[in-house]
C-alpha cells in the first residue's frame, strides 16, 4: 500500500472518530452543534503540548485531550442543554469561535496563530484504525440498548421521555459529554498524524463539515455516518489535483444528496437485515409469538 | 392509610387566565376515578400540574403522602405516576415494543461499562426488558404488531400503546388523559374493559379525564366533575348524573321567561 494510500486510510478514520461523535450527539440525541472542530482543536493542542512539552507518552496524551473535551462540554452543556431548543447549537458557535481565538492568542501556550510544530507523528495507520474500531464497537453497543432508546426518546419527544422518568437535561448533557470525547481523542490523533497543528485548522468550516457529514449520511444511523465520511473525506481528497474546484464539487454533492435523499443516504437504516427487508420491498416479518 | 393523591387549594395562572380555581379533591389508594368537565375546564391542566410540567400558582399536590408539588416531571414519574396524552405521544422513529422497552428499562438496568461492551449483565437485563415489554403488548392486544413503526398504528391502537408504555413505568397511580377520544362504540367498550382489567390486576389507582359519559359512569365508582377550572360536585355516578350544576354545565340553563 502507498504512503499516499495509507495517509488517505488514517485520516479517515480520524474525520469518521469526529463523526461518530457529532452522530450521537445530533443524529441520535437531536441537539444541533456548530461548533465541534473547538472540542478536537482542544484534544489536538492538549495532545500537542503533553507530547513536546512534557514528553509525556501519546497514549495517555491523546487519552487526555479527550478528557480535557468532557471537562469543556460539562461546563459548557450545563447551562445550554437545560434549555430546549436551538440555544446549545448558537452557542457551540460562541464556544467554536472562542476557543480558536483563545489558541491564536495564547502565545506562551500554544504559540498562536503560527502553529504548534514538532509533534511526534505517532499516528500510523494501524493506530488510526485501532483507535476507530474501539470507538465504534463501544458507540455501537451503546446505542444498541437502553442508552440508545433513551438518546432517541429525548430525541423524537422530550415531553414523553420526560414522563418515563428521564431527566431529559442531562441526557443531552451526557451525550454532549460522549460526542465531545470523540472529537477530543479525533483531534488528539490529528494532531499526531500532521505533525503540526494550528488553530484555523479548527475553525467554523470544519465544523460545519462535521456536522453536514451526519445529516448528509442520515440523521439516526451510525452507519450512515461512516459512509458519508468516506464519501465526503473521499471527494475532497480525489479531486485534490483540481484543487480550486473542490469546495465547488463539495458542495454540489452536499445539494444532490439533501435533493434527492432529505433522510440523508441511510435514513435511520443501519447495515443489517432491516435495511435488506427495506430495500427489497418486503413487509416485515412480524415477530414469532412466544 | 395515606391518600393516593391529594390536591388542596390548587390554582393556577395563565397571564390573567384563571386556568385552575382553588382544586381540591382526595383519591384514595387503589381507587378507580373519572375526571369530567365540558371542554376547556381544566381537567388536562390538572394532569399537567400533578406531572410536573407545570408549576401550579399555588396550592399543594400530595402523592401518597408525599409532597410533589412543584417538583420535576422526571422526578414526580419516579415516584409512581404515569400518564397517557390526549394528543398521541409516541416516540415517532421507535417500533411499538421500543416504545415500552424505552419506559420499561427504568426498572431493569445495567452499567454504563456494561452498556459499551455487551458484556455482564448486558444480555439478560436485555432480555428481561424484552419480555416483560412483550407480556405488557400481549396484555393490550398489541403483541403481534411489535416490529411496527408505533405511528403507523391505527389510532385506537396507538392509545392502547401508550397505555401499555405507562404501565411499563410499575406506577401506582395512572392518569389517562381521554383514552377513548376518537374511538367508536365497539372500541370504546373494549377500553372499558381494558381499563377495568388493569385496575384489577394491577391493583393502581387511576384517573381517568373523559368526554364519554357513558365509560365514565359505567367504570368509575368516584366521579370528580370540574367547569371553569373549578369543582363543582363531586361523589358517584348517580349523585353526579342528578346534580344541578352537572346538568348546567353540560346542558345549559334553562331561560326563565
Amino acid at each position: 500500500m502507498s504512503a499516499y494510500t495509507e495517509g488517505i486510510i488514517t485520516l479517515l478514520m480520524i474525520n469518521a472518530i469526529a463523526a461518530m461523535g457529532v452522530c450521537l450527539l445530533t443524529g441520535f440525541t437531536g441537539v444541533f452543534t456548530l461548533g465541534h472542530a473547538a472540542y478536537m482543536a482542544l484534544g489536538g493542542y492538549a495532545t500537542a503540548i503533553l507530547t513536546v512539552k512534557y514528553h509525556l507518552h501519546w497514549l495517555p496524551a491523546v487519552v487526555a485531550g479527550g478528557i480535557l473535551a468532557i471537562v469543556v462540554a460539562y461546563v459548557i452543556g450545563i447551562p445550554t442543554l437545560k434549555l430546549m431548543g436551538d440555544y446549545y447549537a448558537i452557542a457551540s458557535i460562541g464556544l467554536g469561535e472562542a476557543i480558536r481565538l483563545i489558541l491564536e492568542n495564547w502565545q506562551s501556550v500554544t504559540r498562536g496563530a503560527r502553529g504548534y510544530p514538532g509533534i511526534p507523528t505517532f499516528t500510523t495507520m494501524p493506530v488510526a484504525v485501532g483507535f476507530f474500531l474501539v470507538l465504534a464497537f463501544l458507540l455501537f453497543c451503546l446505542l444498541h440498548g437502553s442508552y440508545g432508546r433513551m438518546f432517541k426518546a429525548c430525541r423524537d419527544d422530550h415531553i414523553a421521555a420526560a414522563l418515563l422518568g428521564y431527566d431529559t437535561a442531562r441526557v443531552r448533557v451526557l451525550s454532549l459529554v460522549l460526542s465531545a470525547f470523540y472529537c477530543g481523542v479525533s483531534g488528539g490523533l490529528l494532531a499526531g498524524f500532521l505533525s503540526f497543528i494550528q488553530p484555523v485548522m479548527f475553525d467554523m468550516l470544519k465544523s460545519t463539515e462535521l456536522t453536514a457529514v451526519v445529516v448528509f449520511g442520515g440523521l439516526g444511523s451510525l452507519s450512515g455516518c461512516l459512509l458519508g465520511t468516506t464519501i465526503i473525506t473521499l471527494v475532497t481528497e480525489l479531486f485534490r489535483p483540481i484543487s480550486q474546484y473542490r469546495m465547488l464539487i463539495y458542495g454540489a454533492v452536499l445539494v444532490i444528496i439533501m435533493v434527492l435523499r432529505p433522510e440523508g443516504i441511510m435514513g435511520q437504516y443501519e447495515f443489517g437485515p432491516k435495511l435488506f427487508r427495506k430495500l427489497f420491498g418486503r413487509k416485515a416479518p412480524a415477530q414469532e409469538r412466544r | 392509610m395515606a391518600f393516593a393523591l391529594e390536591l388542596g387549594g390548587v390554582n393556577k395562572f395563565f397571564g390573567g387566565v384563571h386556568a385552575v380555581n382553588d382544586m381540591s379533591f382526595i383519591l384514595q389508594e387503589g381507587e378507580l376515578a373519572g375526571l369530567i368537565g365540558p371542554n376547556g375546564a381544566g381537567k388536562t391542566t390538572i394532569f399537567n400540574l400533578v406531572t410536573g410540567v407545570y408549576d401550579v400558582s399555588s396550592g399543594h399536590i400530595t402523592l401518597f403522602g408525599e409532597d410533589i408539588t412543584n417538583h420535576k416531571t422526571y422526578e414526580v414519574v419516579r415516584k409512581g405516576i404515569a400518564r397517557t396524552f390526549q394528543n398521541l405521544r409516541l416516540f415517532a422513529s421507535a417500533t411499538v415494543l421500543e416504545n415500552v422497552m424505552t419506559a420499561c428499562q427504568q426498572h431493569h438496568r445495567y452499567s454504563f461499562l456494561e452498556a459499551c461492551t455487551h458484556l455482564g449483565r448486558w444480555r439478560s437485563v436485555e432480555r428481561e426488558i424484552r419480555d416483560r415489554s412483550m407480556t405488557l403488548l400481549e396484555r393490550v392486544g398489541l403483541a403481534d404488531r411489535a416490529d411496527q413503526t408505533a405511528t403507523t398504528l391505527p389510532y385506537g391502537h396507538q392509545r392502547r400503546l401508550e397505555i401499555a408504555r405507562a404501565l411499563a413505568l410499575e406506577p401506582r397511580l395512572l392518569l389517562l388523559d381521554e383514552p377513548a377520544a376518537g374511538m367508536n362504540p365497539e372500541e370504546v367498550q373494549d377500553l372499558n374493559r381494558l381499563i377495568q382489567k388493569i385496575h384489577a390486576d394491577f391493583g393502581l389507582t387511576i384517573l381517568v379525564i373523559e368526554h364519554h359519559m357513558e365509560l365514565v359512569m359505567e367504570i368509575c365508582p368516584h366521579i370528580v366533575c370540574m367547569n371553569f377550572g373549578a369543582l363543582i360536585a363531586e361523589g358517584d355516578p348517580e349523585h353526579i348524573q342528578g346534580h344541578p350544576e352537572v346538568l348546567k354545565a353540560y346542558l345549559g340553563e334553562e331561560v326563565e321567561e
